[in-house]
């Protein structure tokens, strides 16, 4: 691991003890806290109230509240799945697949990217499980021996959903705590408030920095990070099969495991913009979050986006080229000029023609411009879900089994409801927890001093073995 | 014994631990540990220690969480409640894999993370090494080395005097 790290990654002028301080300062001092905290904080409850009241309503009344029916019968809930779920994937894809390919600028943003997957994920499971009606026993989804004899269905990818969703959100908190035991361990010793030494003492595990520990420590979390980069294209990729294990016109391309990988990641990384340009200015963090890795971030968001676009096109292209009567129908005659063809051109145009403006440098490095198309992105990346959900089902082979879909308010409220869940989790975590990995932002620095090299290892023949 | 955890050695960057990490092997000393802010590469091996346990018990869970879920897919659907769907083979091994995946990486994970505690033997809120009395830094920009008591070669002053030769910015003698 000797590997040049870009000096670009950390500007100005940094310690050890410096960066610790700055980045445990926002957890320890509560005072350093200012109005935009509590702003977003108060607009994060405010709409975690309409989740609670949407879901009460919901419980009481049953699903009939929201607008799915015959034909449409997957809704909301399968869009916002979706959507959520595309958005965790690039905390799992900083995380794990940066740190296999040796890709410094990602302790920057990686704990953040972190958190931001466990709250999106935890959002994107209410849908499924309050799509099925009867949440509280969604314990039948999983395979346990019962009275009734009656197991899953393994040859559903509702169930490899069960599996790949839940396995997915405890190895991201797996990885997301492990990393955490280090820094635990900081905020202990810095700590002035006895209370907060202690629960930061409970919580580091007594951790103490043992060259032995951090060498079991190092090989662990590497392999996690190895279990994840799979993980992670293998969960969308099965969210994909939701759809394309069906014979409804538009749901079945073959392209779909890849395209949704790709356009979780496009929808994934404008949410970790959305989220590091305003948080990097208000607690002044502008020298570790550099234009540098916004920089590096919007031009994976413009590569992906890339690849989500040639989705579109490849779509196109094979429902006319098929020449099958019904995906043509679905093309022309429900995207493309259907009732619902304003949403496909917006979708084509939020996220196939706005992100072109990122080939231009200027743009890049312009936060306002670049918040401005993450917000875009976030929006187009919905409406891509909602187009292929919505478009596939509501005319399909006969026209008497045609319909119409239109969202209720308690659609939109649980959905508004959970971009509270959200923000109301991710201001909480900014706040209680250190949002940039410390002691990775010490390697780095260590590594980035001026003839740093890999210490030379004298071998000692007969010295090994020994554990603990 | 003579109630010492042993002997701890301060510097104040982390090429200066290296450097006396290499002297005290040198010096026979073989009952070392160090204690750094960050991970720092080649000093496990310099310190002559070596552990690959870890991946082996991944391994080992991640093959486990394979065969359980494949295992358990196919009793439930060839052996205790078939179901006939569409005419297909009851044991349909493609529909299989995702599962199988999601378990193994689910164990290997969970072995991940509980086989370093273990090795590690964390939780250890109590251990010696917090006596020192600046002990804290250890987290912040400080880095120690110890030559712990129950070393062959450990005496009290010998000891001392050779921490003291290499140059540290303090010794401290740290109790059980």
């Amino acid at each position: 691991m000797s590997d040049a790290v870009d000096t670009r990654v950390l500007t100005g002028r940094n310690s050890y003890s410096s960066l610790g301080d700055q980045i445990g300062s926002i957890v320890l001092d509560q005072r350093s806290h200012k109005l935009p905290w509590y702003g977003g904080f108060a607009l994060g409850f405010l709409l975690l109230n309409v989740m609670l009241l949407s879901l009460a309503w919901l419980l009481y009344m049953g699903i009939g509240v929201w607008g799915v029916n015959v034909p449409v019968g997957w809704g909301f809930a399968i869009i916002n799945f979706v959507w959520w779920i595309g958005i965790g994937h690039a905390g799992t894809l900083i995380s794990a697949i940066l740190l296999l390919t040796r890709q410094n600028w990602r302790n920057s943003i990686n704990r953040f990217a972190e958190a931001m997957t466990i709250f999106a994920v935890m959002c994107a499971g209410l849908f499924p499980l309050l799509h099925t009606g009867r949440p509280w026993a969604a314990y039948w989804m999983l395979p346990y021996p019962n009275i009734l004899g009656a197991w899953p269905q393994f040859q559903s990818p509702l169930i490899w959903d069960v599996f790949a969703v839940t396995t997915y959100i405890t190895v991201s908190a797996l990885f997301w705590f492990v990393g955490l035991i280090p820094d635990f361990a900081t905020l202990r010793d810095k700590a002035k408030n006895l209370i907060l030494k202690r629960v930061f003492g409970m919580a580091s595990f007594g951790w103490r920095g043992s060259v032995k520990h951090w060498f079991r420590y190092e090989t662990a979390y590497l392999i996690l990070a190895g279990l994840s980069t799979p993980l992670v294209l293998s969960v969308h990729s099965v969210v994909s099969l939701d759809f394309a294990v069906s014979i409804i016109p538009g749901w079945h391309a073959t392209i779909f495991p890849p395209y949704f990988v790709a356009g979780a990641i496009y929808a994934g990384f404008a949410m970790v913009l959305l989220l590091t340009i305003p948080i990097r200015k208000w607690y002044g963090l502008e020298h570790m979050i550099t234009m540098h890795h916004i920089d590096w971030m919007a031009k994976i968001m413009l590569a992906t986006g890339l690849i989500v676009f040639y989705g579109y096109i490849a779509e196109a292209f094979y429902g006319w080229y098929s020449a099958n009567e019904f995906e043509w129908h679905m093309i022309w005659n429900n995207r493309m000029t259907g009732t619902y063809s304003l949403l496909y051109w917006s979708l084509i145009f939020c996220n196939g023609l706005v992100p072109q403006l990122l080939w231009w440098p200027k743009v890049r490095r312009n936060t306002l411009m670049l918040f401005t198309i993450s917000l875009v992105v976030s929006v187009g990346m919905w409406l891509e879900r909602f187009i292929i959900v919505v478009t596939s089902l509501h005319e399909d082979f006969v026209p008497s089994a045609w319909g119409f879909y239109n969202p209720t308010i308690w659609d939109w409220g649980l959905f508004l409801g959970t971009i509270g869940l959200f923000t109301f989790l991710m201001f909480l975590f900014v706040r209680y927890l250190p949002m940039i990995n410390i002691f990775e932002m010490k390697d780095l620095l260590h590594k980035l001093k001026p003839g740093h090299a890999a210490p030379a290892v004298a071998h000692h023949g007969s010295g090994g073995g020994e554990t603990q | 014994m003579n109630g010492l955890h042993g002997i701890v050695a301060e510097f104040d960057n982390p090429e200066d631990l290296v450097v006396a990490v290499h002297k005290a092997r040198e010096n026979g000393y073989t009952r070392l540990d160090a204690y750094t802010p960050f991970p720092i590469h080649g000093l496990a091996e310099a310190i002559g220690f070596k552990d690959n346990r870890v991946p082996w018990i991944i391994f080992i869970f991640g093959v486990l969480g394979a065969a359980i879920g494949y295992g358990l897919q196919y009793y439930i659907t060839t052996i205790n409640y078939q179901l006939n769907v569409g005419g297909r083979p009851t044991h349909s091994w493609p529909h299989y894999i995702p599962v199988t995946f999601e378990s193994a990486v689910l164990l290997a994970a969970f072995a991940a993370v509980l086989g370093m505690l273990a090795l590690n033997g964390l939780p250890h809120p109590h251990h010696p090494i917090f006596n020192h009395s600046r002990f804290e830094l250890a987290t912040d920009d400080r880095f120690f080395l110890c030559i712990e008591a129950d070393d062959p070669q450990f005496d009290p002053s010998e000891t001392m005097q050779f921490l003291r030769s290499l140059d540290p910015t303090g010794v401290e003698e740290v109790p059980e």
